[in-house]
């Protein structure tokens, strides 16, 4: 347990510390959900229509951000010897870097998305649902990713990879995350997309560890 | 220095060891025994296999052939946990994070191999680290560098060292002062195997690939 404790610890240093990859993910986020406007117009009944999804696409691409840093740099620098070594087995050590990756980058983003989906126009009384949707979907994102990351090891234009290797899994948490808030949007039902999107991103925390275990020993072999 | 005294390996045994990389045999049915307060010296040519049967023996390489045993004081150990309780791998890379300070990344590689407070502050003490810790790794030279990473060697004492090229970044007075904190070691009932080019400043046996 003080060793997972450890790992986390350094994992959420690393991310948030000199560098602040949270806070660049905060800035690129702003600006996908800032094009939107740009892009389809200003006309406000517009915008409200697309607001909770331009706040999800907004989500996946800035969870993409710094997934290349996740496992690549530790590959790099010889780190990532010294964690296959350890005193727990590397599946505790995606698990570990898995939830600082939703602490450090997906906490933030989850609180960043209401606000952007208020400033586009969506009503209010979505806002919690809005937080709460996101922060269970960052969950999905970072283990999906960390898999993505872990597997895009060693390959030369690793980022790009990644971000082919993890966008379709990001698909069914946008689609239930977004669904969900639409439907409460429009006055229909919307536990049944929030519990596919719980489901999902459970199941990615319960299984992703151990598949992206097996690629980072592979890659180290 | 006391060695931890659960699942301690007391010999390595490495026998009919094959391993290919890029689909090229690089050594096939190699055989190796260290025992306690045993050094040897892995001799070759660039490419030869020196650390690829480093990474093998730490169970990061599967071999195509042949297998590594550890036995501690009650007969074979097994070996993922004989791995991650009694070896120290020290690979060519120092595994130090550039951004972070060297008291950070010391902090944590001491941690996670399983070090006290107090081992570390002894580690820094001998190696003389006081001076740079303070310090962004990417400001240390290649050789504090290598001074840094070797500290988790002595802050947490593991019987098996595996040393690829050691010494390459280290000066004359590192070197010998890096030598006799290996003889410490050895007379402890440490093992090294070191992938070397210039002799091991203790007494080893060669073992050429």
């Amino acid at each position: 347990m003080s060793a997972f404790l450890t790992l986390y610890r350094r994992e959420l240093e690393l991310a948030w510390g000199r560098g602040g990859g949270a806070l660049l993910a905060l800035g690129f986020y702003a600006g996908v959900a800032t094009l939107v406007p740009l892009a389809i117009g200003p006309d406000p009944e517009r915008l409200t229509a697309v607001a909770p999804g331009v706040a999800w696409i907004a989500l996946a691409l800035s969870a993409l951000l710094s997934l290349e840093r996740l496992y690549e740099r530790d590959y790099e620098d010889g780190t990532l010897d010294l964690l296959a070594l350890g005193p727990v087995p590397l599946t505790v050590v995606a698990l570990a870097k898995g939830l600082a990756q939703w602490t450090a980058g997906g906490l933030p983003l989850a609180l960043a998305a209401p606000v952007a989906a208020l400033v586009l126009g969506a009503p209010s009384e979505l806002a919690p649902l809005t937080f709460v949707t996101a922060l269970i979907g960052g969950l999905g994102f970072a283990f999906t990713g960390g898999m993505g990351a872990a597997l895009a090891l060693g390959a030369r234009r690793g980022g790009v990879l990644i971000a082919v290797v993890v966008l379709p899994l990001f698909c069914p948490p946008v689609i239930f995350g977004a669904g969900a808030l639409e439907a409460m949007a429009s006055g229909l039902n919307w536990t049944p997309g929030f519990a596919f999107l719980a489901a999902y991103s459970l199941g990615a925390l319960a299984l992703c560890p151990f598949a992206t275990a097996a690629a980072i020993r592979n890659a180290l072999s | 220095m006391e060695l931890p005294g659960r699942g301690v390996i007391r010999a390595l045994e490495v026998g009919g060891l094959s391993v290919s990389r890029g689909g090229r045999t690089l050594f096939a049915g190699l055989d190796l025994r260290i025992a306690a307060g045993e050094a040897v010296a892995l001799t070759g040519a660039n490419g030869s296999g020196k650390t690829s049967l480093l990474r093998a023996v730490a169970g990061l390489i599967r071999p195509d052939a042949g297998e590594v045993r550890f036995t501690g004081a009650g007969g074979t150990l097994e070996p993922e946990e004989a791995r991650a309780t009694s070896l120290h791998l020290m690979g060519h890379q120092d595994g130090l994070k550039t951004g972070r300070t060297a008291r950070e990344e010391l902090t944590f590689q001491a941690r996670w191999t399983g070090a006290s407070d107090a081992a570390v502050a002894a580690a820094v003490a001998q190696l003389e680290l006081k001076p740079l810790l303070a310090l962004e790794t990417r400001k240390l030279s290649a050789g504090q560098r290598r001074r840094t990473a070797l500290a988790r060697l002595f802050a947490s004492p593991r019987p098996l060292w595996l040393l690829d090229e050691p010494f390459a970044p280290l000066d004359a007075k590192w070197r010998s002062r890096f030598g006799e904190l290996m003889a410490l070691h050895l007379a402890d009932g440490g093992m090294v195997v070191a992938a070397v080019h210039d002799p091991l400043p203790v007494p080893a046996r060669q073992a050429a690939l």
